[in-house]
């Protein structure tokens, strides 16, 4: 059984003038530890899709399954879980709390996922040095750089140990050395064995996924295995 | 789990915007400063007379023909006029009967004497006070130098007196010795035979009292005239039932018939409490009042904030329902924060109040009073405030789409 099961997905927007069709009838399986590329022109409904996986969209009409479950027939709350503790988002705009530390956003999840406060911190000061911000933690995020912020939207994403991370042009708004730093992550958390889905414009971004979908015009316009991803160690 | 998450977020949220926190505190605080402030202010005044004011002691009451405050109703100027006199045949028969009283004295008064001594003359503002010997320790007048008033002094009429703190002071030298000094009052001589030790007290010089044996005052004042009785039960304990034997002793001697009222008039530090306590409900509860409007308006701040708050926080609100935020997690965040800045101006009104109230306490010499009941209430108010008014902006808050919050610019 497929880890991500969406049939006919449609989402429309009423613009009250018109109608606009952000996705228009897609339909994919994503298996666990998966790392698959989303790519398709601007507007081609590729942030649509991915805020419908992670839970904070709901289509307007089609299957959504997240492991196994109906996520249609999901209450607030059954919603608020799987968000919590099965997906890690990393947001092309970062989405940080603007207030508060380095450690303190990456402890945000294990609030609510009610986990202790000491137990809290040393995870969250897990994920940090993970990803290589051990010497940043009491910054906020106007004290980091774009690439360390990113960063640290990505310590937040894993921090809860999802089993899948949804990463929306997480290198968009990165130099190509900052985003390859990130793209460093990303394939070390495949490794593992995350399961991770990539937006993306840049192809040698996307050739680091084994799996690419295009999307254009809110339809699935392709969907190719690679043979032969590139892993960070070879670009190194 | 995520009180110190809110508490937190509460505290950025007062930073970051002083001016507006500031407003809000202030509105919260005034209210409860009023509260505070008065009702401490009204305990210290009811210590202040708990402790000085009221000369009577310890479980000692008093009775007299006409009661101290002013009554009302139909007839009652009438009733008061036709009353008796309570006279010294009436107290002797108290003095005589009463069973379980530590001490009874009788006593007259007469206000606004001279006295002199050598050259020197006093204002008319003399007390003169004809006392049995009982009458010393009921009014809790300590002797300080040479004897008290004795019962010999009444049987043979001397002409002895009493003086006290105040009026020995005026009338003697620093340090000198009035005892054994004659005095002259009213063209009579007398004898000084004591001095009082200072009372003190919420109105300051009131010790200058002229006591002299009540025998000797009936025969310069004449002897038609009311007196006062006043009686220490032996204790608390039997406080009441002495109460109850004099009452029934003045109104057998008085010929009061059964069921009428009684014709004279008996009052205790209790019942000046009480009275106390009556004329003042109606500050207490305008008081009360007023503050329930300012926390009305308070609570009207305390929303505006939180729902201009929840506006402002909408991408945040966004990313922490991204991150597996439950509505009721968001509710409580923004219950708290409310909360958190109601009791914070609540505190602030309670030190405030607490301060200014018991400014009267430092005025007035006597310890400082802690109203810990409406001081808890005050807390319990604001909390209800906080809730009350954080409800509608932390639902709203809640039922953000998480996406839309997101989005939110
Ligand atoms: N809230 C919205 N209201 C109306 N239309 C929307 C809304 N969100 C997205 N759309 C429309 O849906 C379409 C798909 O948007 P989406 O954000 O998914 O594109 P995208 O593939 O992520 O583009 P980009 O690469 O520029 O981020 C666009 O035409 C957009 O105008
Ligand atoms: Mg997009």
């Amino acid at each position: 059984m497929a880890l991500i099961h969406i049939k006919d997905v449609v989402k429309t927007y009423d613009m009250g003038a018109e109608l606009v069709h952000a996705l228009s009838g897609v339909s994919l399986d994503i298996e666990e530890n998966e790392y698959v590329a989303i790519m398709g022109p601007s507007g081609s409904g590729k942030s649509t899709l991915m805020n419908v996986v992670g839970c904070l969209d709901t289509p307007t009409s089609g299957l959504y399954e997240f492991g196994g479950q109906n996520v249609g027939e999901l209450d607030d709350n059954e919603l608020a879980e799987i968000r919590n503790r099965k997906i890690g988002f990393v947001f092309q705009t970062f989405n940080l709390l603007p207030r508060s530390t380095a450690l303190h956003n990456v402890e945000l999840p294990l609030i609510y996922a009610g986990i202790s406060a000491s137990a809290r911190r040393e995870k969250a000061e897990e994920a940090l040095v993970s990803v290589g911000l051990a010497d940043r933690m009491t910054h906020k995020p106007n004290e980091l750089s774009g690439g360390q912020r990113q960063r640290v939207a990505v310590a937040r994403a894993l921090v809860n140990n999802p089993s899948i991370i949804l990463a929306d042009e997480p290198t968009g708004n990165l130099d190509s050395k900052t985003g390859i730093e990130i793209m460093q992550l990303l394939v070390d958390l495949h490794q593992k064995g995350n399961t991770i889905i990539l937006v993306t414009h840049e192809e040698d971004i996307a050739a680091h996924a084994h799996r690419v979908i295009r999307l254009f015009d809110g339809k699935v316009a392709s969907d190719e295995v690679i043979e032969n991803p590139i892993t960070y160690a070879e670009r190194t | 789990m995520q009180i110190g998450e809110s508490i937190a977020t509460a505290w950025h949220m007062l930073r970051g915007n002083k001016l507006r926190s500031f407003l809000t505190l202030l509105s919260i605080a005034i209210g409860v400063f009023s509260i505070i402030s008065v009702m401490t202010s009204l305990g210290v005044l009811q210590n202040s007379i708990e402790g000085g004011l009221s000369a009577l002691g310890a479980n000692t009451f008093q009775v007299q023909k006409y009661p101290n405050n002013q009554g009302g109703g139909p007839g009652w100027r009438m009733r008061m006029r036709n009353r008796r006199d309570l006279t010294y045949a009436q107290g002797l028969a108290v003095l005589e009967r009463t069973r379980g009283a530590r001490h009874i004295g009788l006593e007259s008064w007469k206000f606004g004497m001279e006295v002199r001594w050598k050259n020197m003359v006093t204002d008319p503002n003399i007390a003169v006070a004809g006392e049995t010997p009982g009458g010393l320790p009921t009014n809790q007048w300590e002797i300080d130098r040479g004897r008290p008033i004795m019962q010999s002094d009444l049987d043979l009429t001397r002409k002895v007196v009493v003086l006290g703190y105040d009026l020995a002071r005026i009338l003697f030298p620093p340090s000198y010795n009035p005892v054994g000094e004659t005095v002259v009052l009213a063209g009579v001589r007398y004898r000084v035979i004591g001095t009082l030790k200072s009372q003190g007290g919420l109105f300051g010089n009131q010790d200058r009292y002229f006591i002299i044996p009540i025998t000797t005052f009936f025969e310069r004042f004449g002897k038609n005239r009311s007196i006062h009785i006043m009686v220490q039960a032996a204790s608390r304990e039997n406080f009441a039932d002495v109460q109850d034997n004099v009452i029934g002793i003045l109104r057998a001697v008085r010929d009061v018939p059964p069921g009428e009222e009684n014709d004279f008039a008996i009052f205790s530090n209790d019942s000046v409490i009480r009275q106390f306590n009556e004329t003042t409900s109606m500050v207490r509860i305008g008081t009360v009042a007023i503050a329930g409007v300012a926390l009305l308006a308070a609570g009207i701040g305390i929303m505006n904030i939180m729902l201009v708050s929840v506006t402002e926080r909408t991408r945040e609100i966004g990313v922490r329902k991204a991150v597996g935020a439950t509505r009721g997690s968001i509710v409580s965040q923004f219950l708290s924060e409310a909360v958190v800045i109601s009791l914070l101006g609540g505190l602030i009104g309670i030190a405030l109040g607490l301060i200014a109230g018991n400014a009267l306490a430092v005025a007035l010499d006597i310890a400082p009073v802690i109203e810990l009941g409406w001081i808890i209430g005050g807390i319990s108010a604001c909390c209800f405030i906080g809730v009350a008014f954080g409800t509608y902006p932390a639902w709203k808050a809640s039922n953000l789409d998480p996406i839309d919050a997101l989005r939110y610019e």
